[in-house]
């Protein structure tokens, strides 16, 4: 995918080299290489492909699957959804999701500091946003009052 | 009062300066309109029919002089000279523009005030009861809650697109005067039988185009867990809530969908995997808000004033306001004092100039501790005055427009801004509350009347809370010219109730004759001091609708 940014052991960067391709309508779409397919899509025939989930489908019929799968990604339809964030946290908190969370879909850089917070680590840039303007997004605010996945403690836990 | 610290401060500078840079590239033109909406909606602006309009947080209606000053200064160098206190215990401004509010925004965070989250589909200001912490029938002060979850929901990372706005409101009085029944989230504080702070939660309450009362899902909770049940509760919405359709979004047309059992069990599930960790509320967390609290330091003062007492003998004017707009306070000697905001013609109810702030402010000084609670009547309430001080203060109210004797009576009207200003709004609602006050002004006969709520909302989103008026107005569209339809029966508090429509709408023109009528009907059917409620809930509506829809009403003059 291009305009991708990733949180990285140094810091968040531009991906140039991003190797998947991400599938919206397996029927109509060429499928070679390595492909981020659509939830009912993959589950026919679960493969080494990475999977994506819309804002309805339910992360728990992930759960069989979450030690093989190489990438996940959460489509924000709208960046007005917020479903994905809850998405994310049940992925990271609950169920122990380590691998790489990627959002796709209407990601735009006034909400990719709350995305971090929910634990995405890959963001997909709407196409026509610049990703070096994005990447200034990805900061946010230094306080958080409560809590989230990547700082699971409240602030009354960390004064 | 809460005392900001350190990290309160970050948080509000650097929302400021996140906002200044949101704010400069939607003018130029890296944001779009769509984009940029829920953005300034979180910072507390509307695009309302003429100029932007910017709603302040009040948090749970305290404010200090400081910030009551700080208030009239923006009214005084960003607005037109004055601000309207609305039905959440907020300040509106409505003449504002765009590119100076990064600046408004920044005064309000020198004293330690924001606009977050006054808008939007998130969750919003919490609110209390304006006598929070003073009222004489308190069970237990629910401030230091209320501004715990202020924090908690404050920029919460996953719950900010929610399907919809989300509304907490906490009481912990015998009397509820926070309308908890009518918010998505009501809480109820009170202490069990070893005096633990436990809490009754209620869900799914609204106004709006479908009111309905909440439903209990929670009683005895101990309060360590307020947070993480709020958690469940916010993520099985957010994962669940209707987003296909606006009007249906709001958390209880998921209650109602689910059944209260239904969701009450996804919500404990929820809540298994939450309880006992992180979320749970420390006592040192509570006893270091809680801290911010304390009592002021009140004298000890004779329950009885002698010169008190030969002003209320005096002046019958003077007595007449003491027994509305001076409430009883927990300590012997002192009151609570409303200050109205609901003069009749000279002003529409909530609105305030900065003047009229300004003295608040320093009466607040004068004859308190310097704080003051804005009402969900959208009254001014000043917490702490002496008995003694009362006549005085009283004279100089009246001075200033803010004397009105009226609080709790039929002219004390709850009114949205409605077509005035917002654009949302299929009729007028000032001008309706004008009119119905400048027919009742007589206020011996307001007085013997006694308490009657008048709720008027220009349209079916019910911010000036009609369904729960013991008479509400609400603003209809019929083929683009506005009319009025009117329920009676509403109630908030312990008897909640939602009014019902008594039948077709009315013109503007005729709904002071229409309330004149209805009042002519309750002072005909009235059984000794019974109050209008009871009498409605006596008698029904239909001697009401006999004397309001015989004959073609005679357009009023």
């Amino acid at each position: 995918m291009n305009n991708l940014l990733r949180m990285e052991a140094s810091g968040a960067r531009i991906v140039r080299d991003d190797p998947w391709t991400l599938i919206r309508s397996p029927e109509t779409e060429p499928s070679a290489g390595m492909l981020i397919l659509p939830l009912a899509h993959w589950l026919e025939s679960p493969s080494t492909h990475a999977v994506w989930l819309g804002p309805d489908d339910g992360v728990e019929s992930l759960l069989p699957w979450l030690s093989s799968l190489p990438l996940i990604a959460l489509d924000f339809p709208s960046f007005r959804d917020g479903r994905a964030y809850s998405q994310a946290y049940l992925l990271r908190s609950r169920f122990g999701w380590k691998g790489e969370l990627r959002a796709i879909g209407d990601v735009l850089r006034d909400q990719l500091s709350h995305m971090r917070q929910c634990g995405f680590d890959s963001f997909a840039v709407r196409e026509d946003k610049s990703a070096e303007d994005a990447l200034k997004g990805l900061a946010g605010m230094s306080v958080l009052y409560g809590r989230s996945v990547i700082e699971p403690r409240p602030l009354f836990r960390r004064r | 009062m809460y005392q900001y610290d350190d990290y309160d401060r970050a948080l509000v500078f650097e929302r400021v300066a996140q906002f200044r840079d949101q704010v400069e590239r939607f003018m130029a033109g890296e944001l779009s309109e769509e984009e940029f909406l829920p953005l300034r909606l979180q910072n507390g602006l509307y695009m309302q029919k003429h100029v932007y309009m910017l709603r302040v947080a009040i948090p749970y209606g305290t404010l200090s002089a400081e910030q009551m000053r700080t208030l009239a200064s923006i009214a005084r160098d960003y607005d037109r000279g004055y601000g309207h206190f609305t039905t959440r215990q907020n300040m509106q401004f409505n003449w504002i523009e765009l590119h100076e509010v990064p600046d408004i925004l920044e005064r309000l965070a020198q004293v330690n005030m924001h606009a977050i989250q006054t808008s939007g589909n998130c969750v919003r200001n919490i609110t209390t009861e304006a006598f929070a912490g003073v009222a004489a029938d308190e069970l237990i002060d629910p401030r230091p809650l209320a501004e715990i979850l202020r924090q908690w929901s404050t920029i919460n990372p996953e719950f900010l697109f929610l399907p919809r706005k989300f509304k907490i409101a906490i009481c912990s009085a015998k009397q509820d005067r926070a309308a908890i029944m009518m918010h998505d989230i009501g809480l109820y504080l009170y202490p069990g039988r070893d005096g633990q702070m436990l809490l009754r939660v209620i869900v799914g309450g609204g106004l709006g185009r479908t009111p309905i009362l909440g439903l209990q899902i929670r009683d005895g909770l101990p309060w360590q867990h307020l947070l993480s049940y709020v958690e469940a509760v916010l993520r099985v919405y957010n994962r669940h809530g209707r987003r296909d359709n606006k009007y249906k979004a709001r958390i209880k047309i998921l209650v109602k969908a689910l059944g209260i059992e239904a969701f009450a069990k996804e919500v404990e599930e929820e809540w298994q995997h939450l309880k006992d960790g992180p979320a749970q509320l420390t006592e040192d967390e509570f006893q270091r808000v809680a801290s911010a609290f304390v009592p002021p330091s009140y004298r000890t003062l004779a329950g009885t004033d002698l010169d008190f007492g030969t002003h209320l003998a005096d002046n019958p004017a003077f007595a007449r306001w003491v027994a509305r707009n001076v409430q009883p306070h927990k300590v012997p000697g002192y009151t609570s004092v409303v200050l109205s905001t609901k003069p009749g013609l000279a002003s529409p109810p909530g609105d305030v100039t900065d003047a009229q702030m300004q003295a608040v402010a320093d009466w607040s000084e004068r004859f308190g501790f310097g704080e003051i609670r804005i009402a969900h009547e959208q009254n001014i309430v000043l917490p702490d005055v002496p008995k003694s001080e009362l006549y005085a203060l009283w004279q100089l109210a009246k001075e200033h427009g803010l004397g009105a004797a009226n609080v709790g009576l039929l002219t004390d009207i709850i009114a949205c801004p409605g077509g005035d200003f917002c654009a949302l709004a299929n009729a007028k609602s000032i001008p309706i509350a004008q009119a119905i006050q400048a027919r009742f002004d007589n206020l011996d006969y307001l007085h013997d009347l006694g308490d009657i709520s008048l709720n008027i909302s220009g349209c079916m989103n019910a911010c000036g809370h009609h369904h729960i008026g013991n008479i509400g107005i609400l603003g209809v569209d019929k083929n683009g010219s506005e009319w009025y339809q009117i329920t009676l029966g509403g109630a908030q508090g312990k008897n909640s109730a939602l009014g019902k429509v008594i039948g077709p709408s009315f013109s503007a023109a005729e709904v002071p004759q229409v309330i004149e009528r209805i009042i002519g009907t309750f002072v005909r059917y009235r059984e000794a001091e019974e109050l209008f409620v009871d009498t409605v809930a006596r008698i029904g509506l239909e001697p009401f609708k006999e004397r309001v829809y015989p004959k073609a009403l005679e357009a009023s003059v």
